[in-house]
């Protein structure tokens, strides 16, 4: 066991180093923007996803509220950008860092909830923010932000005429929320997280402190996600609250991980690599009547896999893998 | 409105709250008997207030029939039955958008002429409008009979078993998919009911169902789950709350009263007012 756990966890970097090279690889054979465009959004959900699954997943504190990270993301950063000139870089930085900050705040009253009283709250809290934003003048309330064009340069982590960089940084930082995933699994707190999804009482009485647990896998999660905020924001070059606070994002960074495998290592990347094409292609192939069959294919699509593979996607692969990674 | 949001909330009550099932496809439920209402009207010319019982018949088989093809099968997983039931639910509510846009057109509709639209009663020298005053009225009438369904007939006692136990209720001969279709039909038909009264002041479009939804599962939760009584206390906290806080701050941020009522009541007692679970 002992043995077979070590190879496994070497694979799983090997499989993950090869898969990032051919990513980066991508751009060499794939010219089309709009393809570019779509590699680009699936690194992202992935990346994002993989952060939801770190609270969600292994510490299984089901969040439909991380909407608000990833927004609280977004604004730091162009508020920090637009009003008082700070690089985009540490923007992003302190985005992640306010956001885990709210997330150890919030979870102090929230993690005393349970179940269905925790999701609500998660979304509710969510949605309060969005309303503040909306409402907030200073901060362009519904009308939103627009980021001004100051060239393309690294620096200020802007491109207008190439999708490329996006494109990099998107894979660096899918990688890098793998990584994290792929380190903390091993780690004592991702021992302390799934002992606490599986059984609180028990693992409390085993010495771990489920709380402090919980509000780390908060901080992590949350960090990520304000970070992936931060880069999109960039990448759209106009945000306004209900483009990046919106509930729809909340359950889009959940999607993935649902549909590949909750609390597995594989499961965000496979579920965003299959779901976030299908969604994009849906959406511009038959989408375009405005007539909702786009909606039709893909909500039907959403049903068929969460009844037909309830463990999700990475259940298909190799029983040994499944059962090591579900544990 | 207090009443209304408890209206629409107790056949979610019933669901979520009483089976323990997760609905994300309630809002879409209340925008489908808006729609059959509507088309009564429309083509048959057949009062909201009329209809409602049709609606709610109709509704009634759809609730059964979306149990037996969809969400008996969500809830038989084994591993995280939960994310399943909400996913699954979720996929559904936006397949049911998808063929409202299809088959009604994204356009905002209305009823214009109803029996009730537009009039006010005047009780005691404070005017009330009529549709509002009847809903608060059919909504108190479902509550009641809600809570003695659930606590004096024999389905109601099978009901909360099921929930409890499913394995030991087959063993007393009670048929567990039986239970929870009449239960999901039900729940659909008491949603029918709120939506047939609502389409008679609101506008219908097929994302309506979105914003009363949240407004819904905060009303259940707000009054525990488990418990009839709570939802219904819980949508009168969710009118008034909102009437308040519409007083006090602009009024697109109204419901932050609601979302922070919530969340204050949570804190202090994690199982909802009245909650048993």
């Amino acid at each position: 066991m002992d043995k077979n756990y070590t190879a496994r966890r070497r694979r799983d970097l090997i499989i993950a180093a090869v898969l990032a090279a051919l990513a980066a690889l991508a751009p060499l054979f794939v010219k089309n923007v709009y393809i570019q465009n779509i590699l680009v959004l699936t690194l992202m959900y992935a990346a994002l996803s993989q952060s939801w699954n770190i609270l969600s997943g292994y510490c299984g504190q089901i969040s439909l509220g991380h909407a608000l990270y990833f927004g609280i993301g977004a604004y730091t950063t162009e508020l920090l950008f637009t009003k008082f000139g700070v690089l985009p870089w540490f923007g992003m930085l302190a985005g992640g860092a306010i956001a885990a900050l709210i997330a150890m705040g919030l979870g102090y009253p929230f993690f005393r909830l349970r179940g269905h009283y925790f999701v609500i709250a998660t979304i509710v809290i969510a949605e309060i923010g969005l309303l503040l934003f909306q409402n907030w003048e200073w901060a362009g309330a519904a009308m939103g932000i627009t980021i001004p064009v100051r060239g393309d340069s690294w620096l200020k982590f802007q491109f207008m005429r190439s999708k490329l960089p996006y494109f990099y940084f998107a894979l660096a930082l899918c990688c890098l929320a793998w990584f994290v995933t792929w380190w903390l699994e091993d780690s004592k707190w991702g021992f302390w997280w799934r002992a606490v999804k599986d059984n609180p009482e028990a693992a409390e009485s085993l010495g771990v402190v489920v709380f402090n647990s919980k509000m780390g896998a908060a901080a992590v999660s949350a960090f990520l996600v304000a970070v992936g905020g931060a880069f999109y924001a960039q990448f759209l070059a106009y945000i306004d609250p209900e483009s990046v606070m919106g509930f729809q994002f909340s359950l889009l960074m959940a999607l993935p991980a649902v549909l590949g495998g909750i609390g597995t290592l594989w499961g965000p990347v496979l579920g965003a690599a299959i779901l976030i094409p299908m969604t994009e292609l849906t959406r511009s192939y038959i989408g375009g009547s405005g007539r909702g069959v786009d909606l039709i294919v893909y909500g039907g699509l959403i049903v068929a896999i969460s009844l037909a593979l309830p463990q999700g996607l990475v259940s298909l692969f190799s029983r040994s893998k499944a059962k090591g990674a579900t544990r | 409105m207090g009443l209304l949001y408890g209206l629409i909330a107790v056949g979610l009550a019933l669901i979520f709250g009483l089976m323990d099932v997760t609905n994300f496809a309630h809002g879409e439920f209340l925008m489908i008997a808006m729609y059959a209402s509507f088309f009564l009207f429309t083509f048959f010319a057949i009062d909201p207030l009329l209809s409602a019982p049709l609606v709610a018949a109709a509704m009634f088989v759809f609730g059964a029939v979306v149990y037996l093809l969809i969400v008996r099968f969500a809830m038989r997983a084994k591993a995280n039955a939960g994310m399943v039931q909400i996913f699954t639910t979720f996929g559904l509510a936006i397949v049911m958008r998808g063929l409202a846009q299809l088959f009604f057109t994204p356009d905002y509709r209305s009823i214009p002429q109803s029996w009730l639209g537009g009039k006010t009663v005047s009780i005691a020298g404070i005017f009330l409008p009529e549709p509002q005053l009847v809903g608060a009225l059919v909504s108190i009438a479902a509550f009641a009979g809600l809570y003695f369904f659930i606590h004096r007939t024999d389905f109601g006692r099978a009901l909360e078993a099921t929930r409890e136990d499913p394995g030991a209720v087959a063993l007393v001969g009670i048929d567990k998919n039986r239970v929870f279709a009449f239960g999901w039909g039900l729940g659909a038909a008491l949603v029918g009911l709120a939506g047939a009264i609502m389409a008679v002041f609101f506008y219908i479009y097929p994302d309506v169902g979105a914003s009363f939804a949240l407004i819904a599962y905060v009303t259940v939760a707000l009054g525990g789950f488990g418990s009839v009584f709570g939802a219904f206390a819980g949508g009168i906290i969710v009118g008034l709350v909102e009437a308040v806080t519409a007083l006090m701050l602009p009024p697109s941020l109204k419901s932050v009263g609601i979302y922070a009522v919530y969340l204050l009541v949570v804190f202090i007692r994690p199982r909802g007012l009245f909650g048993s679970m």
